[in-house]
């Protein structure tokens, strides 16, 4: 008999650890941090070795139980996938530590529910993340949608107040709309091909109406979940009132779930069906998002209101990535532009969330205007949010920086200045909103605010978080030879 | 130990880390703060004395780390990186002295001089960078870390500035990133080569070329105060002293100056901007801005502001120098470099004491100062004759090779500007020298503040009257070897192949 092959098994693992962890932190409610701790680092651990596989072996196809498409379910794991799972991987631990002196501390009167609930739904919408960086097939993908959406709206309404309830119920509608729509494409595709698998799918399809209202069904059902302008509407609010360790893993994380679907079925589902016109019409969305966002998150007068609108801003980079892939001698910068933005932007907003919501932890509101003197008390908060607010901003030596890097680039080199000048544009705009937050912080003045005393995990959380989305920019070799494995664009050499 | 792959490294780190420390002590503090500060202020001399050395003969020293492939963060160091280097390290000592003498007892000072020394290590790394990316990389990091010490006292007003230095800077930066991206799609790996870059790189068509020049100029000539893009230098006057002095001489403006010299030299190459035609419009530009800064600067009766106006219009001397295209107007524009920076951080640092010591803030106010403070108003007229050009004073030296160079290259109008200038110069500061030596005191001082001993701090004094010397010794030794002139000529012998 041959010895147990455990490597063979880590993409099942990693699914499969954060569903135990989850179940055991409900039916074990006195440890559910020791749990929720364990379970994150072990998922890290589990990303970093699967990730490694790939760097070593490529692309790799997983049955589970031994069973096959059609009949069994597979799971696919190339570079974009193991990217996410690690970007998943790193702003769970970290938002686990922060997580667990959030919840932990007797300072914060947390409801009962609120502490016990936060853990269990955690790490099941942390399986179901995984599940849908995993999966092959787009019906799978829409059952782990609905389970991140369902995991996602309990999380935002975790407090039981008012403003959260709300922005929770507008929150479970969306996702359910959304969907839906995904929903009835795959219908339309499962009727018109007999198969649910991507790749088969994409071997079958050709321009036509059929594919053609399938694209446009489950594009609106995901655009809508991405938030993306002027589909955005649900996401300030949901972001900004959840609890803190949850902000950050939906601006960080959940958004980013429904674009990778995005990007699977554009480029290795629809390439045959997608055109021009409709790749310029996300681009523009995206451009509208980059200056919509900034404008608003220029002008909210709360802390975590200004970072969610970021979210927004910061999203529209990311649907660049249509409009510039068509040109085969940049589609390949392009690519590597727009996932490194996801990665870059994934590390930073997530610190950015924690810091912001130390800073409302410390003083109990997060009013913009009434923050001066702050960098006094949280010298490691600020100098966090400052970091973050670098990789946000663009600015060398970031990993924001070189995400920017690449899409310029390829804009410029394929002569679309349109998309190079919004490319920048975001960039001073969000230094403008990141100033807005330093400006105040460093000002002087007698302070009469009552800070309650900051657990220093929390504060650490968020710089170790911001310090990985800066250091991106200076080991940017082993994330961009990740990217390039597997990638469904012409593999051209990289134009940095 | 391998020394020419170490030593620019040591030379960066010997300025980051001890910054980096100093954020995390406390307060109070003090004896600790500044045993580091100038513990590091004196190794970072000392490594670049050695790298001094190393250069003169001849020594290649260079460090590539790589980032991705044909991306690399590269330090190299040439003669044009020594001259910055050994600028921004001396005054850097001395700048240190001043600010711990002047910043006793406020608040903040663990930020203050955590950022103060980030901001040396990103002028160290802008002297030492070889490519266009590395120079880009320490040229936001300089603008970040002048943030804090811009808006240092909190206030209304330095919030204003504080946002009105950013949103030029920030906007600078993004115009050179443009250009460098742009350069980078057409030719390749973008690194200094003496002559220039583009010299052997493929053909391109000339206008594109002539785009990128200026969105590059644009992007650091915002921080050279290119007339129009000076707009942010007079309001980051509401600064600490220390902070001024920093910015109008060693780091901030000198960054963008260099970024000129770097530009015109290493990555275009002289005769490449000369077949362009390039070279005229940048020439005139500095020499409007030149003319421009003297006259704002005639109106100006708080001091500072006048100082701030000066710096305008003399740091264009340095970018007119590089735009002239002349051996030795090349030699006038880099021996500028240090001079100016030496007559700047010296007017500065007697500004602060008038402020610190008597709370005089107006030229108006400083009747019968000279009496009072005799010393630091001795710095101050060697600064201000040397600004003037006053035999044989450094501004003296740098004017000198400019005119020649000009003359040399066949543009006698030049000589007009000079001559403006110079007398514009007198116009603004013999005034200031005869109210403080001449006039009796009229007012008592707003806020004297006693010192004992001497007219005021030694901590605030011998900064000025050390860089008041070197004024004096750099026009004087001119022809001494290791000296800022001596220095730009071996530059400009290495950079036109020619011998001077």
């Amino acid at each position: 008999m041959e010895p147990p092959n455990f490597s063979a098994h880590w993409p099942a693992w990693i699914m499969v650890l954060p569903l135990v962890g989850a179940l055991l932190a409900f039916t074990v409610p006195r440890y559910k941090s020791l749990i929720g701790l364990i379970t994150a680092i072990g998922v890290l651990l589990l990303g970093v070795a699967l990730t490694q596989q790939v760097l070593a072996e490529g692309p790799q196809r997983y049955a589970i139980g031994g069973w096959r498409a059609p009949l069994g379910i597979e799971f696919y794991v190339d570079g974009l996938s193991a990217l996410m799972l690690l970007l998943a991987a790193l702003v769970g631990v970290f938002t686990s530590l922060y997580g667990a002196a959030y919840f932990g501390s007797k300072e914060n009167p947390h409801y009962a529910h609120e502490r016990a609930y936060f853990w269990p739904l955690w790490l099941f919408l942390w399986a179901a993340l995984n599940g849908l960086f995993l999966t092959a097939d787009i019906f799978n993908a829409y059952v782990t949608l609905e389970l991140i959406g369902l995991a996602s709206v309990g999380l935002v309404g975790l407090s039981g107040q008012a403003a959260a309830l709300g922005a929770a119920m507008r929150y479970l509608l969306v996702s359910l709309l959304g969907s839906l729509f995904y929903l009835l494409g795959v219908g339309l595709l499962y009727a018109g091909y007999h198969t649910v698998d991507m790749v088969s799918l994409g071997q079958a399809i050709q321009a036509g109406p059929l594919p053609r209202a399938a694209l446009t069904l489950m594009g609106v059902g995901l655009l809508l979940k991405t938030a993306l302008f002027p589909l955005h509407f649900w996401l300030p609010p949901a972001h900004a009132d959840a609890p803190t360790p949850v902000s950050s893993i939906l601006s960080a994380l959940v958004v980013k779930a429904t674009f990778y679907l995005l990007l699977r079925l554009w480029f290795i589902v629809f390439p045959d069906a997608t055109t021009a016109a409709a790749a310029n019409l996300l681009g523009l969305l995206g451009a509208f998002a980059i200056l919509w966002g900034s404008i608003q998150a220029l002008q909210t007068q709360r802390l975590k209101l200004l970072v969610a609108y970021s979210t927004v801003a910061q999203l529209g980079y990311l649907f660049l990535v249509f409009p510039l892939t068509q040109e085969t001698a940049t589609a390949f910068t392009a690519w590597s532009g727009g996932l490194y933005h996801a990665l870059a932007h994934g590390l930073a907003k997530g610190g950015m969330f924690l810091a912001a919501g130390t800073v409302l932890y410390a003083l109990q509101h997060d009013r913009i205007q009434d923050l001066n003197g702050i960098s006094q008390h949280l010298p490691v908060t600020l100098f966090a949010f400052g970091l973050a607010g670098v990789s946000l901003m663009g600015l060398p030596p970031s990993g924001g920086f070189l995400a920017k890097w690449s899409l310029l680039t390829a804009a410029i080199a394929s002569h679309q200045w349109g998309w190079a000048f919004i490319i920048v544009l975001g960039g001073l705009l969000a230094s403008g909103y990141v100033f807005r937050v330093l400006a105040r912080a460093f000002a002087q003045v007698p302070s009469t605010a009552n800070y309650r005393p900051v657990p220093w995990f929390m504060e650490w959380s968020a710089l170790l978080l911001a310090l990985m989305a800066v250091a991106l920019g200076l080991i940017a070799q082993t994330p961009l030879t990740l990217i390039g494995i597997g990638a469904p664009v012409p593999d051209k050499e990289l134009l940095l | 130990m391998n020394w020419s792959f170490w030593l620019p490294l040591l030379i960066l780190l010997s300025s980051l880390v001890p910054g980096i420390a100093i954020f995390f002590l406390p307060q109070y503090a003090h004896r600790a703060r500044t045993t580091l500060n100038m513990a590091a202020a004196t190794l970072k001399l000392l490594l670049v004395a050695f790298l001094v050395w190393g250069v003169f003969h001849q020594q290649h020293y260079e460090t590539r780390l790589s980032l991705l492939p044909e991306i690399d963060l590269l330090f190299r160091v040439d003669t044009l990186s020594v001259l910055l280097v050994v600028l921004s390290s001396v005054l850097w000592f001395f700048t240190t002295l001043y600010a711990v003498g002047y910043l006793e007892g406020s608040p903040h000072r663990s930020r203050f001089f955590g950022f103060f020394s980030l901001c040396v290590s990103a002028s160290a790394g802008i002297a030492l960078a070889g490519n266009l990316l590395t120079f880009f990389i320490f040229y936001e990091m300089l603008t970040l870390s002048t943030y804090p010490l811009v808006i240092h006292r909190g206030t209304k007003k330095a919030l204003r500035a504080g946002k009105i230095y950013l949103g030029y800077t920030l906007a600078g930066g993004v115009l050179f990133l443009v250009g460098m991206a742009w350069l980078r799609t057409l030719v390749g790996p973008l690194s200094f080569i003496q002559g220039g870059l583009l010299a052997n790189a493929p053909p391109v068509d000339s206008q594109t070329l002539t785009i990128i020049f200026a969105l590059l100029i644009a992007g650091v000539g915002v921080k050279a105060a290119l007339v129009p893009l000076h707009g942010w230098l007079p309001h980051a006057m509401v600064a600490p002293a220390p902070v001024s002095a920093l910015l109008h001489a060693v780091a901030v403006v000198k960054a963008g100056a260099f970024g000129i010299v770097r530009i015109v030299d290493n990555v275009f190459g002289i005769e490449f901007v000369a077949s362009l035609g390039l070279a005229a419009p940048l020439a005139w530009v500095a020499s409007f801005t030149i003319v421009y800064g003297s006259i704002r600067a005639l109106f100006q009766d708080d001091l500072k502001r006048r100082l701030a106006y000066s710096t305008i219009s003399q740091v264009s001397y340095i970018a007119l120098g590089a735009a002239i295209l002349n051996p030795v107007a090349t030699i006038g524009a880099m021996a500028h470099l240090v001079h100016q920076g030496l007559m700047k951080i010296t007017l500065f640092f007697c500004a602060g004491n008038l402020a610190e010591t008597l709370g005089i803030h107006r030229i108006s106010e400083m009747a019968g100062v000279g009496r009072r403070m005799p010393w630091t108003m001795t710095a101050f007229t060697l600064g201000a004759l040397g600004m003037i050009g006053v035999p044989p004073l450094a501004g003296f030296i740098s004017k000198w090779y400019l005119g020649s160079g000009a003359v040399l290259a066949g543009e006698e109008w030049v000589l007009v500007i000079l001559a403006l200038s110079s007398l514009l110069n007198a116009a603004y500061f013999l005034p200031i020298l005869y109210i403080a030596w001449f006039k009796p005191q009229e007012n008592p001082w707003p806020e004297e503040v006693s010192h004992g001993r001497f007219e005021t701090a030694w901590m605030l004094l011998l900064p000025p009257l050390v860089t008041a010397t070197m004024v004096l010794a750099a026009g004087l030794l001119a022809h001494v070897p290791f000296s800022p002139a001596e220095w730009a000529r071996l530059i400009a012998v290495r950079e036109y192949h020619h011998p001077l």
